[in-house]
């Protein structure tokens, strides 16, 4: 147990110098971008005596090095600066903005899940017969199919023409108040004030996101179930099982998807992350406010600190996520320990 | 049928008995409330805060009150606008002007107060006015169009009673005062939120207006939303007829389309043009000319051809005018060419006497030092590229025709105001300044005059420079006025910096609102709307 511990701490202690990485690159690009920010907040009128004003308030007239050790100390204080267009400190915005992110995420992700494995199983199981096929339709589709253009169809058919789902409003219609927050997870908060009611507007306002998210992540995994479950079926030690006489849902579940278990765990990091950072789209088709859309807009307004900040928080868990996925190898095939090498 | 019926009819019924939690909702659906979407994002609710976007404006006009405002008036279309040439009391009861013009004397309306309840005293006013011209930024530059640049100009006499001392006489000053920027802030409240860092208490009203204004901010989500609550004891006006009105923030336009034909909100602000066409006829759709604003190409007088008088004519003759008024603008707004020979009157934007004439483009670039063409980047920025694209697409074929070679170069939007506006180092752009002020000669001002920001084209013509300052500050009834004005027509006309291809339009869809003004600001003045039947 105390080696696994410090196997654990060793790998944590490795993501610093990542991290410190992460830091210096994402400060030296947001400066190395095209963009004044000191132009952009001075305002429509502003002259070049307001946007030198501009450039002093904002601590842009220092040298570099010396800005870069500012951030870096306050950073080592929790404080992540101050987002310039928002007014706020960068780790508020990101509290409130990330949950937002998560929320739609991860229900996008279980869906998928839900849907793609026994999806690919099935499809890897029966190969060739009508369920192959319509996985080939679904992979295709959900990967060809740009989430702009899902989310926009959905809205069209389920919102504009049938009235089935609700306005596509963001994370809850103005009808309602947001629960009191506790993990800002409306879903999860709603449910410990007991309002179930406000659950079930969450619930329907995350309905037709999730299922855009979902379709655009359904692929990646549902692929990799078929093809790791092909390669599991076709093995020696399945055969060997198969020969002892072992039943077939052993064979399946207790060999084979076991086994095949490690690319598509691995597959559901990536795209994981990929999404979170990459669902921009359909935020701003769906009002959500989450962390992409927050991110583009800092990059347009040249909002360092924002920027910074997002880059760091989607680092930092990044890390994380990675550390998780190893740590639940270990679970799945326990011939991947933690030794120190 | 939609399942939201029936959930109001829940959250209504439920609303006597159980928390807080529901008095929202069974309020939001009373018949005093609207509810308007828009795709910019509200980032402050103190206007006089760097960074604060023009979106936020809105804030300043609803939630806080200025000494003056401007009139309303019934355009040709059956459009509400406001009305320049009458200005109105809000805060201010009653106003004088001393005999030199250089005093500016207002009473103010005893019975104001602010939202909790103190009195609005001319000491507000002052804080708010030394504000306005020490914190910087956009505030000070607007309230120096006035001729208001220094805290000892502003003077409280007695609690009613607040003086402005001007340098010189000017015509803008009273009207500078109905713009957003100086509105009064309760004075008592901000210094006991002010810190030694932060003599203005921005850190507090950029969160927490404190005003006297028609509407109070119930809830900020930012990002997200804004919702107004009516100030039933507002003096500066008509009490608003909605007691709510929350404005919802949905970035994607296809979105917003589908909500306002649904009829789930009520109002949809500045909508693409695209739209407000194919809205028109079955929604309520008004499209305002913005006043004072037109959107152009201009010509940048550090580029070589573009010196020589024969290419700014053939450029102008070459212009596809009708072509991208419709594909740009879908034919919102109104045409800039086309327009009468002679000068009479001192309307701006006016059209200019140019149509699309190939031959004689050819014939002005034949008799130019360049009659074999050269070849020129045209700019667009890539966040107005709605109708930066299409124009500068137009733009390209038709140079081409007459044998200039425009490469489109699209500039992200944080690089184009230091590109085009402080550098103005583009050869040919694509230009879209808006006056608040709507008087030609404070377009003239920014836009034609050397070293001024909108003068992207470094025009630079000593005539130019006297008239605008003789007539900057001249009563617009002064005999002198009228025909300087024209004669600054007849330069821009002649010398061509740049070349106005359309007055752009202010689209908003309505679907149960009315009442609707527009305001120069070009954004939602709250306070006339009503809700109506769809």
């Amino acid at each position: 147990m105390s080696s696994q511990a410090k196997a654990i701490s060793l790998r944590i202690a490795q993501t610093i110098p990542v991290l410190l990485g992460v830091v210096i690159i994402s400060f030296v690009l947001t400066r190395a971008l095209p963009g004044d920010p000191a132009a952009y907040f001075a305002g429509v009128m502003a002259d070049a005596n307001s946007i030198e004003a501009t450039r002093e308030a904002l601590g842009l007239d220092k040298p570099m090095i010396q800005q870069f050790f500012l951030y870096v100390g306050d950073m080592l204080q929790g404080d992540l600066g101050r987002s310039i267009s928002t007014g706020r400190p960068v780790a508020t915005d990101l509290a409130e903005r990330l949950p937002a992110s998560l929320e739609l995420t991860l229900t996008a992700l279980v869906l998928s899940c839900l849907i793609a494995v026994p999806l690919g199983i099935w499809a890897a199981v029966r190969q060739g017969s009508w369920v192959d096929h319509l996985c080939r339709v679904l992979v295709t589709a959900g990967v060809s199919l740009p989430t702009f253009f899902t989310g926009v169809l959905l809205i069209y058919v389920f919102y504009y023409l049938l009235g089935w789902a609700p306005s596509p409003l963001g994370r809850l219609d103005f009808l309602y108040l947001s629960p009191p927050r506790v993990t800002g997870f409306y879903l999860i908060d709603s449910l410990l004030a007991r309002d179930m009611e406000v659950f079930f507007a969450s619930l329907r306002q995350l309905a037709l996101p999730g299922i855009t998210l979902g379709l655009f992540t359904l692929a990646p995994i549902a692929r990799m179930t078929r093809a790791a479950m092909l390669t599991a079926l076709s093995s020696d030690y399945l055969r060997t099982a198969r020969a002892a006489g072992l039943g077939p849902r052993k064979v399946l579940y207790g060999y084979a998807f076991r086994n095949a278990l490690l690319p598509v765990v691995t597959t559901l990091g990536m795209v994981f992350s990929f999404v979170l950072g990459a669902n921009v789209l359909v935020e701003k088709v769906f009002a959500w406010p989450g962390i992409g859309s927050y991110a583009v807009e800092a990059l347009v307004a040249s909002d360092y600190a924002a920027v910074q900040g997002f880059v760091l928080a989607m680092a930092l868990l990044f890390v994380f996520l990675n550390l998780l996925i190893d740590l639940s190898y270990a679970l799945i095939d326990p011939r991947i320990g933690f030794t120190e090498k | 049928m939609t399942t939201r019926r029936t959930l109001l009819k829940t959250a209504a019924a439920s609303a006597a008995t159980l928390p807080f939690l529901r008095v929202l909702p069974a309020r939001a659906q009373a018949e005093g409330s609207l509810v308007v979407v828009t795709g910019q994002t509200i980032n402050s609710l103190d206007l006089h805060r760097t960074g604060t976007n023009r979106a936020s404006y809105q804030v300043a006009v609803n939630c806080y009150d200025r000494l003056l405002t401007f009139g309303t008036k019934t355009l040709p279309s059956g459009e509400l606008s406001f009305d320049y040439s009458d200005i109105q009391p809000e805060l201010a009861e009653s106003w004088e002007v001393s005999d030199d013009g250089l005093v500016l004397t207002f009473k103010i309306k005893p019975e104001a107060r602010f939202w909790d309840g103190s009195k609005v005293t001319a000491q507000d006013v002052k804080w708010s006015f030394d504000r306005a011209v020490s914190v910087g930024g956009f505030p000070t530059v607007q309230m120096a169009a006035g001729g208001m640049t220094r805290t000892d100009q502003f003077e409280a006499l007695d609690e009613e009673t607040f003086a402005v001392t001007l340098d010189q006489p000017s015509k803008l000053a009273l009207p500078d005062l109905a713009v957003p920027v100086p509105f009064v802030i309760n004075s008592a409240v901000a210094k006991a939120n002010a810190t030694e860092d932060d003599p203005w208490a921005m850190e507090y009203l950029h969160t927490t207006p404190a005003g006297s204004g028609a509407f109070k901010v119930a809830r900020w989500d930012q990002g997200q939303q804004l919702v107004y609550e009516r100030n039933d004891e507002w003096v500066g006006g008509t009490v608003p007829a909605l007691s709510r009105v929350i404005v919802r923030e949905v970035p994607s336009q296809a979105t917003r389309r589908a909500l306002i034909e649904r009829g789930d909100v009520q109002m949809s602000f500045d909508i693409p043009d695209r739209d407000a066409a194919e809205l028109d006829g079955r929604l309520k759709v008004n499209s305002t000319p913005i006043a004072n604003c037109m959107h152009c190409v201009a010509l940048n007088t550090n580029f070589e051809p573009f010196r020589d008088p024969d290419v700014r004519k053939a450029v102008a003759y070459a212009i596809p005018y009708a072509d991208i008024f419709q594909t740009a603008a879908y034919g919102r707004g109104r045409p800039l060419w086309d327009g009468a020979e002679t000068i009479e009157g001192t309307q701006w934007p006016r059209p200019f006497p140019y149509t699309t004439d190939l031959a004689k483009a050819r014939e002005h670039m034949a008799s130019s030092g360049f009659p074999d063409g050269f070849d020129v980047p045209l700019s667009i920025s890539l966040d107005l590229a709605d109708w930066m694209e299409p124009t500068a697409l137009l733009l390209q074929e038709a140079l081409a025709e007459i044998g200039i070679n425009a490469a489109i170069d699209k500039i992200p939007g944080a690089n184009w105001r230091t590109q085009a506006l402080v550098e103005k180092s583009l050869p040919l752009h694509l230009e879209n300044f808006g006056g608040w002020l709507d008087t030609p000669d404070y377009y003239f001002f920014w836009a034609y005059v050397e070293g001024n920001l909108f003068n992207s084209s470094n025009y630079g013509n000593p005539e130019v420079e006297t008239l605008v300052s003789e007539t900057l500050h001249m009563p617009m009834d002064d005999p002198a006025y009228g025909e300087k004005i024209r004669r600054l027509f007849e330069i821009a006309i002649e010398d061509l910096p740049r070349i106005p291809l359309y007055q752009p339009a202010l689209n908003v869809a309505m679907n149960g609102a009315a009442g609707y003004e527009f305001w120069f600001h070009r954004q939602l003045d709250a306070r006339p709307l009503e809700r109506v039947s769809a």
